[in-house]
């Protein structure tokens, strides 16, 4: 009886956080769904749906480009940022600093940075355009890339590449069909870590391009800005990142998943 | 062989050290021309303190230090509040039934997963409704939540290992010996929790001062800029002033200055153990 009364009061210290959650997170994307279907005298309408998927509306043509902007700087900090993680592993494992140096400008308000690479373009007379948001989007998540890489590939198991090594496979072998491989679960959580953020940013593709390329996260905050006011359509397009948000964590948990079942075997 | 090795080891350094160049000179040059008096990147007035002197003309500096300010309240309630909610919580959540748990432990997950806009637009609808905008009115308050929204996730999740880790006789022990669930639980669950409260703390206060999404699109027409949005509102519209390169350098020297200690005498106190 009274081992049944202290659990019950253990649990009830997650009562508060439970209706903080449900008030706080959940309904605010709930009323998100609903202010996706209504209009500005709030009735019902699929009218915003309609406008965000006309051609008129313009709001595909910006995921799109938002979508091909995202994936080419996810391609790039993977490019730039498996060899950085890979050789920080293999020859700098126990030089903490080092490690600490390629995130470290996480830490940096993204603001300062982002202006001042613009200051610096600027003053080289580099046009503001795709080429200065490419490489400020990169600038800006790289660290978010080496970070989940680099801690993946030092928790390799040493023995899996000697034994790979024993049978026979030469260097080149041993990376592509060993170490990429356990590193899946940090390419993939990489890749989210950066592509997410990318395609709903919106303060780095605005300064960067002089308020010329205009990606989603530039679109969604237009829409809910109080000049615009059109709310519905934004709601629709948070509905749409949250339905990427899902599927990128999706994929998230089947690799790490998959990481489970290969260690036990 | 040996030689072989020793090239690879020399381009495998050179890559890296070309990495953090690349990654390191914007903020480089920033402090070099820091000391300019101009933002045109060339020393055509000399090398001079200029830029720093502006630091103290009280005309330009009202803003800045209003934004540090609320900066401050904001990073230093939100981290505090999220962190004796999240320590509670994951003890709450843990003695919870697995249905109950995993189901929170999901709902935890979104304030983590979903992109910052998503989050903030969500917030900013639900704090413009009509009965919740009497209740939490615009300022502070809808700042201070919705960081608080942010940041508790990150503390839970922090501190839930650690308590996964916990022999659960410790705290029968503690019973058996005569405290009571509420003794038991600061004397011996909160001390062995403790790393993860620490780091979950110090999460939450790096993730709040670094917010701008959600306070741009919560800190409503009261006229509070954090740091962030100050940043933004201040220096995009305007190109870059000599003010800045003086904060940004400011910025970038302590900041690094303090996260290499940290992390150097980290170092060495692992190598004495």
């Amino acid at each position: 009886m009274k081992k049944f009364k202290f659990r019950f009061t253990r649990r009830a210290f997650a009562y508060p956080y439970m209706i903080f959650l449900l008030l706080f997170v959940v309904v605010p994307l709930v009323l998100i769904l609903i202010n996706a279907f209504l209009d500005e005298s709030d009735k019902f309408t699929f009218q915003n749906f309609a406008e965000f998927f006309s051609d008129a509306g313009g709001g595909l043509t910006v995921l799109g480009n938002s979508l091909i902007i995202g994936l080419v700087t996810t391609l790039i900090c993977l490019v730039i940022g498996y060899p950085c993680a890979y050789l920080l592993a293999k020859y700098h494992a126990s030089n903490r600093v080092l490690v600490l140096l390629f995130i470290l400008p996480m830490w940096v308000n993204f603001l300062i940075r982002t202006l001042s690479t613009k200051a610096i373009f600027m003053a080289l007379d580099v046009p503001l355009g795709m080429g200065t948001v490419l490489f400020g989007m990169v600038y800006n998540y790289l660290p978010y890339m080496i970070l989940p890489l680099h801690t993946t590939l030092v928790s390799i198991d040493h023995s899996y590449i000697e034994a790979a090594e024993d049978l026979g496979a030469d260097k080149l072998t041993v990376l592509l069909k060993t170490v990429l491989p356990l590193s899946l679960p940090g390419i993939v959580s990489g890749i989210t870590m950066t592509f997410i953020p990318a395609i709903s940013t919106f303060a780095i593709s605005e300064i960067l391009s002089s308020s010329k390329i205009f990606l989603f996260g530039d679109a969604i905050n237009m829409h809910f800005s109080k000049a615009t006011n059109s709310f519905g359509v934004g709601s629709v397009m948070s509905l749409v990142m949250l339905v990427l948000v899902v599927v990128a964590n999706v994929f998230v948990n089947l690799t790490s998943k998959d990481e489970e079942v290969k260690s036990v075997l | 062989m040996k030689k072989r090795k020793l090239v690879a080891r020399i381009c495998a350094d050179g890559y890296l050290g070309l990495v953090l160049a690349l990654m390191y000179l914007p903020i480089f040059l920033i402090i070099v021309f820091s000391f300019s008096g101009t933002s045109r990147f060339t020393f055509s007035n000399g090398f001079t303190f200029d830029s720093y002197k502006t630091l103290f003309d009280p005309e330009q500096n009202a803003g800045l230090l209003d934004a540090l300010k609320n900066t401050a309240i904001l990073a230093v309630s939100a981290s505090v509040i999220s962190t004796v909610l999240g320590a509670f919580s994951t003890i709450g959540i843990f003695a919870l039934g697995r249905r109950t748990k995993k189901v929170v432990l999901t709902v935890n997950q979104l304030p983590m997963i979903n992109s910052e806009v998503v989050m903030a637009v969500s917030l900013m609808v639900f704090f413009a409704t009509d009965f919740i905008s009497v209740i939490f009115p615009q300022g502070m308050t809808r700042l201070i939540i919705s960081h608080v929204a942010f940041c508790t996730p990150y503390v839970i999740l922090s501190i839930l290992p650690r308590l996964q880790r916990m022999d659960p006789n410790m705290y029968e022990a503690a019973l058996d010996l005569g405290a009571n669930p509420f003794v038991a639980m600061i004397k011996v669950v909160f001390p062995y929790i403790m790393p993860g409260i620490i780091s979950g703390f110090a999460m939450a206060f790096t993730l709040s001062l670094d917010d701008f999404i959600i306070t741009q699109f919560n800190k409503g027409d009261t006229g509070i800029e954090t740091l962030s949005t100050y940043i933004y509102e201040d220096a995009r519209v305007k190109s870059l002033e000599p003010f800045w390169f003086a904060v940004f350098s400011i910025f970038f020297v302590v900041m690094f200055t303090l996260l290499l200690l940290m992390n150097i005498k980290r170092t060495q106190k692992e190598m004495a153990k």
